[in-house]
């Protein structure tokens, strides 16, 4: 019939022009926009276009001689929109990621590497460009680094006569633990949420232990389940841990009844901040020594572009930003980045000594995602914290919810 | 055969000439002979007019078709695709059929899921339904300040879900929260409102059913001001008790308004996300995990987008709501036929 035919097709035409209409405003916002404009991403909604760190960005590609667009995203919305940006082929110029998602975007193949960019990386410390590299190619650089220590409160640990020195292996912490509970205080909190917060938090204690992220089920992981699960039983530690947010786990360090709080680099000036005295020891071994702790921050990466002509005036950004000036005023814009490379953590060191503690904790630490595990990192991850928290639950033992965590983490890296 | 008459030349309303046709003047054109019959000149006018209409709906279908047909697609697209981020970047995801919904319905969460979900969705339901109905039934008797509360029950409505279900899990806190210091006053026992597998769900569902019930006294309110007066002092007079004029004449005759709120809370409750993410994520380990939560988690919750087995529990959750719907249509149309 013909009048339904015309009228489909004027329907079929409508649809065309929305489509169309909807292509046309995506494409505007692409890095096609001009030659002299280039696009930066980062995960920093909280710094807006007047901030220092803004400004900072805008300086470097003044430097350049470019103008620099930068849009900021919330941590995990930033890693879909670099995919659907990368699927539609308007990637940016520059993201700044969170370093678990480099491999995740390296091996959809949307990033390029380092050395294709032509930047030298040997000037970065090896332990922190790790967490960007797969199979051997280095696809960012790390702006900085954080990671995590134990704060303690003075006040606390003085009325039940801890030496915080004294504190060298598992055994004399939950033996502090223990003075400081018979004294009437808290012991330690910490965050062992169902998310990667709570993967960070314990991975301290599970390399601690010597364990292996290939293998969950090993009698050190389990050690080290063991010990978090013995201090809640024990009431070393509030019930509380089991849905704790790093932030929520610092807001009851606040409040002063707790002696420990595991927590990060960012916390820095809010202890000194406190009411109450604080201080930083490392996070020890099990036997003694310091166990490496996981490292946070953000990497500068680049994405693929069509036009590789571009990459010229990126990499001179990348440069611009990096510089042990440059790395040193991220570490204080941040309050606070360990900057990634030497020279800069010694400039960082003359200009606030109190740092130290935190400098040795990130060059102790390493990449989450290092020894090969790229993509299947968070694949182990969502694994491991389930058990944390089955196991501090007391739905299934340690031992067995780590042991259902590798059954699900060889299947689903496989 | 259609009737000419003036009266009825309103069914040519999609002409657009009706208002301008004075009342009594035959609508045809002025050289025809009176006689001749109007259907065959009706219907060649009647063509263009119909393809206008068209034309006018053509936004609504383009419409319907970016917003939903074709999310739609996609979402069945990817669950039907193993969509890592590399082939989503790539585009060229391997063809897996139905292996991702074997894998989620054989997987150890699917049964969990289904029960929490099933818990999660009726209870709900149940209590805000009943406690909503309670309450619009109390404030339907107009009293002073009725209308004041009234209002304050709307509150739970009003907030961001982000506040209510913060300041739920701070209540609901296991060492410092309100309500285990009250019940601790009254000489019970620390409960693990959050953090125990036990009463997680409970938990959750506790400060769904406050999320709930504004809805639920709203809509209800609303249908009970439609019964007549009439009909409750018709029963007064026949002696009702107020439990008779309750389950005689109000519960009937708000059957129709119960079966909508029943069927609209259901579908939100379904997909709720936000209170359960925030207050649990889900946690411990699985204990208050939704297949809501598990599509979410899938996609957004890791370090690593899952996007095909998100969307593969997305469909499972669609059908499911479809399947309600149905329902609810079928015993409409019965309702309607007898």
């Amino acid at each position: 019939m013909r009048p339904s035919n015309r009228a489909a097709s004027a329907a079929g035409t409508a649809v065309l022009c929305l489509a169309g209409l909807a292509a046309c405003s995506s494409s505007d916002d692409s890095t096609q926009a001009g030659s002299d404009t280039y696009t930066w991403w980062d995960p920093y909604p909280q710094h807006d276009d007047s901030s220092d760190w803004a400004q900072r960005v805008s300086a470097c590609g003044d430097e350049a001689g470019v103008t620099i667009e930068r849009t900021a995203y919330d941590t995990t919305a930033l890693t879909n929109q670099a995919l659907l940006a990368a699927q539609e082929g308007t990637s940016p110029d520059i993201i700044l990621l969170d370093n678990p998602a480099v491999s995740t975007l390296a091996d959809a193949g949307m990033l390029t590497t380092m050395e294709e960019f032509g930047l030298d990386t040997s000037r970065f410390d090896e332990n922190l460009l790790n967490a960007g590299v797969v199979a051997g190619d280095a696809y960012g650089i790390p702006i900085g680094a954080n990671t995590l220590s134990l704060y303690y409160n003075q006040q606390i640990l003085d009325a039940a006569g801890v030496d915080p020195a004294s504190i060298t292996d598992w055994q004399s912490l939950t033996a502090a633990l223990e003075q400081v509970v018979a004294n009437g205080d808290e012991g330690i909190t910490f965050a062992g949420i169902g998310t990667e917060e709570g993967s960070f938090q314990f991975l301290p204690w599970f390399w601690g232990a010597g364990a292996d992220l290939r293998e969950l089920d090993s009698p050190e992981a389990v050690a080290a389940l063991e010990l978090w699960k013995g201090w809640l039983d024990a009431g070393y530690a509030p019930n509380t841990v089991i849905n704790n947010s790093q932030n929520t786990t610092w807001e009851e360090f606040l409040t002063g009844r707790f002696a420990f709080a595991e927590n990060g680099t960012w916390q820095v000036n809010a202890a000194v901040e406190a009411e109450f005295p604080t201080g930083v020891i490392q996070i020890p071994g099990q036997d003694g020594g310091v166990a490496q702790t996981p490292t946070g921050g953000e990497f500068i990466t680049a994405p693929v572009q069509e036009d590789d002509a571009r990459y010229d005036v990126t990499s001179q950004i990348v440069e611009c930003m990096t510089t042990p000036e440059g790395l040193v005023e991220t570490a204080n814009t941040f309050a606070y980045y360990i900057p990634s490379t030497q020279a800069a953590q010694e400039e960082l060191l003359t200009q606030n000594a109190a740092l130290e503690p935190w400098v040795e904790a990130v060059r102790n630490a390493k990449g989450r995602t290092s020894d090969d595990l790229g993509i299947d990192y968070p694949k182990i991850s969502e694994a491991l914290w389930t058990a944390v928290q089955k196991a501090l639950s007391g739905s299934m033992s340690p031992q067995e919810a780590l042991a259902e965590a590798q059954t699900n983490a060889e299947a689903e890296t496989e | 055969m259609r009737s000419t008459s003036p009266k009825t030349s309103g069914d040519g309303a999609s002409d657009g000439r009706v208002a301008t046709t004075p009342p009594g003047q035959p609508d045809r054109p002025a050289n025809a002979p009176p006689d001749a019959p109007a259907a065959p000149a009706r219907r060649s006018r009647l063509r263009e007019p119909r393809w206008a209409a068209f034309a006018f709906i053509a936004p609504l279908l383009a419409y319907l078709t970016i917003f939903y047909a074709y999310p739609l697609y996609r979402n069945i697209e990817l669950s039907l695709h193993d969509y890592t981020p590399r082939a989503f970047v790539m585009g060229n995801p391997e063809f897996l059929g139905l292996a991702n919904y074997v894998d989620v319905v054989t997987s150890d969460a699917f049964g969990l899921a289904l029960r929490n979900t099933a818990l999660f969705t009726f209870v709900s339901i149940a209590a805000q339904y009943t406690i909503g109905l309670a309450l619009a039934v109390f404030f339907h008797d107009n009293f002073r300040l009725s209308g004041l509360l009234r209002g304050m029950f709307l509150i739970p409505w009003l907030l961001p879900l982000i506040v209510s279900a913060s300041t739920w899990s701070w209540m609901l806190n296991s060492e410092n929260g309100i309500v285990n210091s009250v019940l601790e006053s009254f000489g019970i026992g620390q409960i693990n409102w959050l953090t125990s597998p036990d009463w997680a769900l409970t938990s959750v569902i506790i400060a769904n059913i406050w999320l709930g019930i504004p809805f639920n006294l709203v809509i209800l309110y609303a249908g009970l001001q439609n019964i007549s007066k009439d009909l409750y002092e018709a029963a007064a007079l026949d002696g009702a008790t107020v439990w008779q004029r309750f389950w005689r004449i109000t519960f009937p005759l708000l059957r129709p308004v119960s079966a909508v709120t029943l069927l609209l809370g259901l579908i939100y409750t379904l997909k709720v996300v936000d209170v359960i993410w925030i207050m649990t994520t889900g946690g411990p380990g699985n204990s208050s995990t939704t297949l809501a939560i598990w599509s979410y988690r899938e996609a957004f919750g890791t370090g690593q987008p899952e996007f095909s087995p998100a969307a593969t529990v997305g469909n499972l959750l669609i059908v499911i709501a479809l399947v309600f719907g149905s329902v609810h249509l079928y015993l409409q149309r019965r309702q309607e036929r007898t």
